[in-house]
């Protein structure tokens, strides 16, 4: 004799886990990360302004545009500002914003179909994403390297003013551009593990969104502490 | 060719409860706009670094305004296209641009103060 079949309730275990939306019908983590932005701005806005505050304001060198001479020693110091390998390190991270944009888009165009090869690479959210992580840790060398022979010609964080200013900022941009490739390397291990597909486009988002700020703040750094003397 | 506005992937009950008509929203940029863009940004990024290197330029009163223009573009173009400020929702613009302006304002006022910058009266 058999037992009569239980009635089991079917549970969905693949279904995505509830979330909040505001009454706009937006996700609520989406509005966090722009408001989380927004304060971020303000943070890099008071760095900035830090660092244009004391700007020409140093007593000894080195200097970022100028050449100075150590009265005590008669070393003459070279302008200490490496515009060529700051460029490229900068087209790098404006590239990474490119790579991002592409990671993103694949996520969300995951279910559709790809004809082409172009499209298949175009689609394939994995090979974006870590073009953007190496990107950003191509960025980050650039910076250790920049870092280095600065402390090497003389440049500490307690030499001068400029110096205390310039690794303030520059170091706060650096910490968020790791913090971003540490984020980028999470979303990859989660494709690795079970494929992002266009459910996780809000994930992929939010980290672009992220990614994308590091980038902008950037702009504004090159522009007024590397270029305008 | 993406037509795919994130937030607004919502499940069918949050959509079924839904309030408010994503009206606002439309389709982000296709690849080949981010392609144009990125190519835009490089060339404003070449400009920007071959007139640091024209002396007669930078002695100018030009240089400066120059290049605060050409870094507010591509901060916009990156914000506008790459972080889909423009197809988004309005309330996203809203609490990035007002904290920003907050603290342009304050960098601008901070300038007065400590002399970087002149108002010439008479």
């Amino acid at each position: 004799m058999t037992a009569p079949a239980a009635r089991i309730p079917v549970v969905h275990t693949s279904a995505p886990a509830p979330h909040h939306y505001t009454t706009l019908g937006l996700d609520s983590r989406k509005v966090a990360i722009w408001a989380f932005i927004g304060s971020e701005c303000m943070l890099f806005v008071s760095l900035i302004s830090t660092y244009l505050i004391y700007k020409g304001r140093s007593v000894v060198g080195p200097f970022p545009h100028e050449t100075w001479t150590d009265p005590s020693t008669g070393h003459v110091l070279k302008p200490i500002l490496n515009i060529p390998v700051t460029s490229a390190s900068t087209f790098v991270l404006l590239m990474s914003s490119l790579f991002m944009v592409l990671a993103l888009a694949a996520v969300q165009n995951k279910e559709r179909p790809k004809h082409t090869r172009g499209e298949r690479v175009l689609g394939n959210s994995k090979l974006w994403l870590w073009m953007t992580a190496i990107a950003g840790t191509t960025f980050l060398g650039f910076q250790a390297f920049e870092f280095t022979s600065f402390v090497h010609e003389g440049l500490t964080i307690r030499t001068n003013l400029f110096g205390s200013s310039f690794f303030t900022l520059t170091g706060f941009h650096g910490a968020h551009v790791t913090a971003g490739v540490l984020w980028l390397v999470t979303l990859l291990a989660i494709d690795y593990r079970r494929g992002l597909g266009s459910r996780d486009s809000l994930l992929v988002d939010i980290a672009a969104l992220y990614w994308h700020f590091v980038d902008v703040i950037w702009i504004v750094i090159f522009t007024l502490v590397y270029l305008i003397k | 060719m993406d037509t795919h506005a994130s937030a607004t992937n919502l499940p069918d009950s949050a959509e079924a409860n839904a309030h408010v008509p994503h009206e606002e929203e439309h389709a982000h940029p296709t690849w080949s706009t981010y392609w144009k863009v990125a190519l835009i940004l490089t060339l404003i990024t070449v400009a920007e670094v071959w007139l640091y290197y024209i002396p007669s330029f930078v002695a100018g009163r030009g240089f400066i305004p120059t290049l605060l223009v050409l870094s507010a573009l591509k901060f916009t173009i990156v914000v506008m296209f790459y972080m889909h400020l423009k197809y988004d929702h309005r309330l996203f613009r809203v609490l990035f641009t007002g904290p920003l302006m907050i603290a342009a304002l304050t960098l601008l006022a901070l300038m007065f103060l400590f002399g970087h910058l002149y108002i010439k009266i008479m």
